[in-house]
C-alpha cells in the first residue's frame, strides 16, 4: 500500500478514485506510565512512554485506514492528514484520513 | 532544625525548584546540542512544506514518513510560567519547549526518510496532541506532543 500526503502519488498515475477512508484510535496511558511521567515532570525532558504511546496510536490509526482502503480495492492512499482530539481526560484520539485511489 | 521542620512545605518547594532548575536546564542544553548536531548531519535532506510536482520517470518511490516527540516541562519553568500568567507577556520557558518538541519530531521524520534512502520530504505537516493535557494546570503533566509527517521521495538515479 502506497501512502502519501500529497495530492498524487509522485511518478505514478491515478486511475480510479474510491473516496475517503479513515482510521482512528483512542489511547489512554496506564497508571505506571502516568506516575513515571509525573516524576519526569520535575526535571523536564522527553517522556519516552508518551512518545511511544503516540507512535503506537499513529500506527494503529494508519493500519485501520489501510485496511479500509484495501477492502475497497485500492492500492494507495493519497492526501493523508492526521488530526488529534482529546475525548476524555488522559486519553488521546488520533485520527488519520485520506483518499483511497488505485494507481497504475 | 526545628525551623526546617516547621517550614517543611517551603523546604520541599525550594528543593524541587532547585532540582527542576539544575536538571531541567542541563537536559535542555544537552537536547539543543544534539538537535543542532543532528540537524547539521541531515542538512542535505531537504524538507519542504510545498507540494512538488515531478516529471514522469524521475520518482522511484514515495512513502509517508512521520516522527513524534513528547517533551515535558520542568518544575522550575512551570513555576515561572505560572508567575508569568499574572503579568502576561512572552512565556519564554514554554517557547523553548515547543521549539524542542517540533524540531525533534521533524528530525525523527528526517531520520526515517534518510533510512529509506529518500532525497527529500515534501508536503511536511505538523500536528500537536494532548495526552498530558494542559501544561499549566495543577496535577497535570505539562508536556508538548508534536507529530511531523510528510511524503518522502526516492529519486531514480
Amino acid at each position: 500500500m502506497i501512502m502519501t500526503n500529497v495530492n498524487t502519488v509522485p511518478g505514478k498515475k491515478i486511475v480510479e478514485h474510491f473516496g475517503i477512508v479513515q482510521g482512528s484510535t483512542v489511547r489512554a496511558k496506564h497508571v505506571g506510565r502516568d506516575f513515571m511521567a509525573g516524576l519526569k515532570n520535575l526535571v523536564g525532558g522527553e517522556l519516552k512512554g508518551y512518545t511511544e504511546l503516540l507512535q503506537d496510536s499513529r500506527q494503529e490509526a494508519m493500519k485501520r485506514m489501510e485496511d479500509q482502503a484495501r477492502q475497497m480495492g485500492a492500492n494507495a492512499v493519497v492526501n493523508i492528514r492526521f488530526a488529534t482530539s482529546s475525548v476524555a481526560q488522559g486519553a488521546a484520539e488520533l485520527f488519520a484520513y485520506g483518499t483511497a485511489v488505485r494507481v497504475e | 532544625m526545628e525551623i526546617l521542620l516547621e517550614n517543611l512545605n517551603l523546604v520541599i518547594f525550594l528543593l524541587l525548584f532547585i532540582i527542576g532548575y539544575t536538571f531541567g536546564s542541563l537536559a535542555e542544553k544537552r537536547h539543543y546540542r544534539s538537535i543542532i548536531q543532528r540537524e547539521a548531519e541531515l542538512l542535505k535532506l531537504a524538507v519542504v512544506t510545498a507540494e512538488g510536482s515531478f516529471p514522469a520517470g524521475q520518482v522511484k518511490e514515495s512513502a509517508l514518513v512521520s516522527g513524534s516527540a513528547v517533551i515535558s516541562i520542568d518544575y522550575f519553568k512551570r513555576i515561572l510560567a505560572t508567575l508569568r500568567n499574572i503579568f502576561g507577556g512572552r512565556v519564554k520557558s514554554y517557547e523553548s519547549l515547543v521549539d524542542r518538541a517540533r524540531r525533534e519530531a521533524i528530525l525523527r521524520m528526517k531520520e526515517q526518510a534518510h533510512k529509506q534512502g529518500a532525497k527529500m520530504v515534501i508536503n511536511m505537516r505538523l500536528e500537536t496532541a494532548t495526552i498530558g493535557r494542559n501544561a499549566n494546570q495543577k496535577k497535570q503533566i505539562g508536556s508538548i506532543e508534536a507529530i511531523a509527517y510528510g511524503t518522502a521521495i526516492v529519486m531514480n538515479k
